[in-house]
């Protein structure tokens, strides 16, 4: 190492390390909260694989996941049925905190979530679809899913270009504009389509962790161990984009190139974790909003966003497991209750905007 | 009041506009399942005569039917405008302040504890859950500093998610029928809406668009946001208060009356801002026109498209607008707030 050409300086809120090429900037507080909110998900997690229908103790659960585990039907509990289920939970909070971090950055707008360019009400559609009316297995469904938010997306970038570049502006209003369309579509299928299906339609629309196993976990864990560092790399660019594209592009950034790869990157992360989790909507929304407040962040709270969006999966999970007695809790919808309740009280105690 | 330029060109599109309207109501009488001669139709308003059925129809059905949807759309449409200006949000719509979910919650909860099954209870519970979820955003938002609009839009965002995920809590736990009820509620209807609905529903949506069209003005100063506001003379204070207590009047009479409708607040303001540019004093006449068009077409067209049976106005007025308002906002030159 050259002393000439790494370099690294500290003020009170950040560490700066610059070589000859690059230079990175370390906000520590963001450094803080992504710390305390991992080892936090972490132990929230072990103590999910410990509960359930069988107890299985700490010590048992540790030595399974160090491998020495000591073979039978305890093994196979934990090993392919609760934590598939966790690391299901742990991955979707991620990639929707990262993406609802990413959206509400190009669109400049707090309520900025994966839903503004219709991407949720796309999968829902493509669920609602399959479930109503060819009334495919849960695999086809998450498929269709998947298959509907892409698409929506894709359609609603594509109109919302003009003379060679987008606009957050445009873009958001055409997101509302085929949102919209989506939305009367499922609900003309949720309204006319038969009460059983129409049930089972909305049971969908809520979410769930259950019967999770490693068919849903290996693909979102291979997605979001690629797509989340790839989007922390951009974060500092996307700050600079915030400022407007004429800034952006003097201090040398290709504004419509990064705003189209990180809405690229947001899009699947967020069709993925649908795919798994079914639509846990507000995760995208509450979880850069949390992150900014605690980190006092001013840029895009990447990796906060996605240490606190598993975090709050990964609780509530386990709140509805502790709470639930002959009530069914859907996780899209506890998520929703939860989160919802967070903010409000973090709202109520932030001064700052 | 002072002559602007191009004052003269946006009354003339106005009566235009509510030409249009005129036709469109005209329209929502004559059509729908059964459709009834023009002069029959002018028959039952001149000369009623209680013995005959098509008479019967227009009087008691198309009628009221027809005027709640002007009555509707036009509160939906003037709420979207005030709550677009307030918060500085395009994504902002009546349902950000919570009203809808809560609403829902309260209709939801009637439904299932005390098995109530007609409209004009709906209404009274429709009601009550907006004023309250509305109250409750108007807290949140002011408690320690005022007037913050990310603060309001994200106190109203969480509170509507935690609502409306009790509802379907309460959905997933209930019998299939309360479901089934609710989920016709929840798209937006206005079939069986008569004279009982239409009468407290005109009152207070009466009230609510005349606070309205006493903001305009503060709400020019409000859109530029608060401090420019306080420097400008405006009380930040009493515009939001008097701005929220519209909304919920507007939006709950118009909730509780003929179900969530979320497409029309957030769309028929920017459809006027394309027009109007973003000044209150034309946006709002503007949307409110507009609104009340789009509602009552989607409304006679839900029941000409599949008869017997019919499209609930919330999904036509999507159905149709979505595409439309898509097409708008690509042609045109966009007008930010």
């Amino acid at each position: 190492m050259n002393g000439a050409q790494h370099r690294v300086s500290a003020s009170r809120r950040h560490l700066v390390w610059r070589s000859r090429h690059a230079s990175f900037i370390i906000e520590k507080r963001a450094v803080t909260v992504t710390i305390a909110f991992t080892t936090v998900t972490v132990a929230a997690a072990i103590l999910a694989v410990t509960l359930g229908r069988v107890h299985i103790p700490y010590a048992e659960v540790i030595a399974t996941l160090l491998g020495h585990g000591e073979g039978g039907m305890r093994q196979q509990i934990i090993l392919n049925l609760r934590l598939p289920r966790v690391l299901v939970a742990i991955f979707a909070g991620a990639s929707l905190g990262v993406s609802g971090a990413i959206f509400q950055s190009v669109s400049r707008n707090a309520l900025g979530s994966p839903d503004i360019i219709g991407f949720t009400t796309g999968a829902a559609t493509g669920a609602l679809l399959q479930i109503v009316i060819f009334g495919g297995g849960p695999l086809a469904v998450a498929f269709s899913a998947m298959l509907g938010g892409l698409l929506t997306a894709t359609m609603v970038y594509l109109l919302s270009i003009r003379h060679g570049a987008t606009n957050g502006y445009r873009l958001v209003l055409t997101g509302i504009g085929a949102g919209a369309t989506l939305n009367a579509l499922n609900s003309l299928m949720l309204v006319k389509g038969d009460l059983d299906n129409a049930i089972a339609a909305n049971l969908w629309l809520s979410g769930s962790l259950d019967a999770r196993n490693w068919d849903h976990a290996v693909p979102l864990m291979g997605a979001a161990c690629l797509l989340i560092p790839l989007a922390g790399l951009a974060a500092r660019r996307l700050t600079m984009i915030e400022m407007g594209d004429d800034l952006a592009r003097q201090l040398g950034i290709n504004f419509e190139r990064t705003r189209f790869c990180m809405i690229a990157c947001a899009v699947l992360l967020a069709a993925i974790a649908t795919a798994a989790a079914g639509p846990i909507a507000f995760l995208a929304l509450a979880a850069p909003q949390l992150a900014s407040r605690l980190a006092a962040s001013r840029g895009v709270p990447m990796f906060s966003a996605a240490t606190i969006g598993a975090f709050l999966l990964v609780m509530t999970d386990l709140a509805t497991q502790f709470l639930a007695t002959d009530l069914v809790l859907p996780i899209g919808r506890t998520t929703g209750l939860f989160g919802g309740l967070y903010l409000m009280w973090l709202l109520t105690r932030s001064k700052r905007s | 009041m002072q002559k602007r330029p191009g004052d003269r060109r946006l009354a003339t599109v106005l009566c235009g506009l509510l030409v249009l309207l005129f036709i469109a109501v005209i329209f929502g009488i004559v059509a729908g399942a059964r459709p009834i001669p023009l002069t029959t139709t002018w028959n039952a308003v001149i000369h009623f005569d209680a013995a005959d059925s098509d008479h019967l129809l227009v009087r008691l059905i198309r009628i009221p039917r027809t005027l709640l949807a002007i009555v509707v759309g036009a509160s939906l449409g003037v709420a979207g405008a005030i709550m677009q200006a307030l918060t500085r949000n395009p994504l902002s719509d009546p349902g950000i302040l919570g009203i809808n979910a809560g609403a829902a919650m309260a209709i939801t909860g009637a439904i299932a504890v005390f098995s109530v099954t007609n409209v004009t209870a709906y209404m009274f519970f429709g009601i009550l859950g907006a004023a309250l979820a509305g109250a409750a955003v108007y807290l949140l938002g002011n408690l320690g500093q005022t007037g913050d609009p990310v603060r309001i839009v994200l106190a109203g965002a969480a509170l509507s998610v935690v609502l409306l995920s009790l509802t379907q809590i309460i959905l997933v736990n209930s019998d299939e029928q309360v479901f089934d009820q609710f989920r016709n509620w929840s798209v937006g209807s206005l079939q069986g809406r008569s004279y009982p609905v239409l009468l407290p529903v005109c009152v207070i949506a009466a009230v609510g668009l005349a606070i309205a069209f006493t903001l305009t003005k503060a709400l020019d100063t409000a859109a530029l946001g608060a401090d420019l506001a306080k420097a400008l003379g405006g009380d930040p204070m009493r515009i939001w208060g008097l701005s929220t207590l519209s909304i919920i009047l507007l939006c709950g009479a118009a909730t509780a009356a003929a179900g969530p409708i979320g497409f029309i607040g957030l769309t028929a303001p920017h459809m006027a801002r394309l027009i109007t540019g973003p000044g209150h004093r034309w946006l709002l006449p503007y949307a409110m026109v507009i609104a009340a068009l789009l509602t009552v077409v989607a409304d006679a067209l839900g029941r000409v498209i599949a008869p017997p049976g019919e499209v609930g106005v919330g999904i036509m007025l999507a159905l149709m607008g979505g595409p439309f308002f898509i097409m708008l906002v690509q042609r045109r030159r966009i007008s930010k707030l």
